[in-house]
């Protein structure tokens, strides 16, 4: 099958050549560029980010939320990346556990990727896999990260809207002025508000907020709280990812986010594109040289550029 | 590019008993597999949809409480309704010989893993049946 029949037929809500076309950009290569490409100009999907510490209630929360827009009549894909085995390569892919309310509902479509070594919390074919299901007629795609620590934040530069979620009890005020993931928020939730210490995490990352002075782009990330387990909070969850949409559209900070978007993909393509060529006899000489110390890094690669 | 064996392992029915899914699971793992675990309590429907979602290559079924015989076949009836019959499927649990010599022959399910099988033995027989050339 050609890569433009396998566009022609997902976009006809073939769900079984979405699926294939998602493991071929999984795989990499010409072929999957070309899918890629064949997609490109009709993915026009929102792309909504949800990270945050293992076990704070993304799968669940992700589960919920999808609810809550299928509710409102809206398709949701869902990409859910958990992390590869950094010694064997495999991976044990468990988010959907947490989503069986989803199954059999024909408005949805759920795809579990392994990070396959990409650090930052996503796989290097996550944002490929999320134009496909956004080129298959899915408005919203909800891309949730592996369970991620304080520096994880790729998300930020692949999604329109970054859900940061927490929990009460993650430790003292000085953790939410750290640089990092709580930097990338578009909207806070505190979730597991059923238990202990919610009003607390909810000041601290309001008093976090308020140090900053106003935000730069003018958008102000709401702190909401939810329970994920029960869907309490997540119209106001929904309706707050809308807002920001609004304030995307109209406020010209869509423009400045998508080139940052675009740049980003460009350097991932370009360094993709390159190291394919690049690798091959004389690379694998290259590496020998530098790991017995004979050559460093630096030079290696002038030559291998360079010529 | 190098192709990773993807596999679901799922268990039909209603038995409550995951710990020989989680070895199996975490065995594969190790062994370079990507695995999605789907949970417990899953109607053929669901395992079909999610197998045809995630797009793999082996489904795993592990089942104990004895109604192998409806919910297997079952399964596979959907693979075929829905053209997925280059999917290898491997079952494991408790079902007698003559059972599994059904499933089979008649069924399609590639083999049959009963109590006291081998990990390692799972993985070659994955490894050496599985068709990784897809149309």
């Amino acid at each position: 099958m050609s890569e433009h029949e396998l566009v022609t037929r997902l976009r006809n809500g073939e769900r079984r050549a979405l699926a294939r076309a998602i493991s071929l950009v999984e795989q990499g290569g010409p072929a999957a560029r070309a899918v890629v490409a064949a997609a490109y100009p009709y993915a026009q999907a929102h792309r909504v980010g949800i990270t945050g510490p293992p076990g704070a209630g993304k799968s669940t929360l992700v589960t919920s939320l999808a609810q809550e827009w299928r509710r409102r009549g809206v398709p949701v894909g869902i990409v859910a990346v958990d992390p590869s085995s950094p010694f064997s390569g495999g991976a044990v892919l468990g988010d959907r556990i947490r989503m069986q309310a989803l199954g059999g509902d024909p408005g949805v479509f759920i795809r579990s990727m392994a990070s396959r070594g990409r650090m930052g919390g996503l796989a290097r074919a996550t944002a490929d896999a999320v134009t496909l299901i956004a080129a298959a007629g899915f408005p919203i795609v909800i891309i949730e990260t592996v369970g991620a620590g304080q520096d994880e934040v790729d998300i930020a530069q692949t999604a329109d809207t970054t859900i940061v979620v927490e929990v009460p009890g993650m430790g003292d005020d000085v953790q939410s002025i750290k640089a990092g993931m709580l930097e990338i928020a578009d909207i806070f939730v505190v979730n597991k508000a059923d238990r202990p210490g919610v009003d607390q995490t909810v000041r601290q990352l309001r008093t976090m907020l308020q140090l900053g002075g106003a935000p730069a782009d003018g958008w102000s990330p709401p702190v909401l709280t939810a329970v994920a387990t029960t869907g309490e909070g997540c119209a106001q969850i929904v309706d707050a990812v809308e807002q920001h949409r609004q304030y995307l559209a109209n406020d010209g900070a869509q423009a400045s986010r998508m080139r940052a978007l675009a740049e980003r993909e460009l350097a991932a393509a370009v360094q993709e594109l390159i190291l394919e060529r690049l690798r091959g006899q004389r690379w694998e000489e290259l590496v020998k040289e530098i790991a017995s110390r004979r050559r460093d890094p630096y030079a290696a690669a002038s030559e291998l550029l360079d010529g | 590019m190098e192709r990773k064996i993807r596999v679901l392992v799922a268990k039909p029915g209603l038995d409550g008993h995951d710990r020989g899914a989680k070895v199996i699971a975490r065995a594969l793992r190790d062994a370079g597999m990507e695995v999605i675990y789907t949970g417990l309590q899953q109607t053929p429907q669901m395992i079909v949809e999610a197998a045809l979602q995630e797009d793999v290559d082996v489904i795993g079924l592990s089942i104990l409480s004895g109604a192998h015989m409806t919910l297997l076949p079952k399964v596979m009836q959907l693979l075929r309704e829905q053209g997925m019959t280059d999917v290898l499927v491997v079952a494991g649990g408790i079902i007698s010989d003559e059972d599994a010599e059904i499933l089979k022959r008649e069924h399609g399910i590639a083999e049959v893993f009963g109590p006291g099988s081998s990990t390692q033995a799972i993985i070659d027989f994955i490894r050496s049946n599985v068709q990784l050339t897809r149309g």
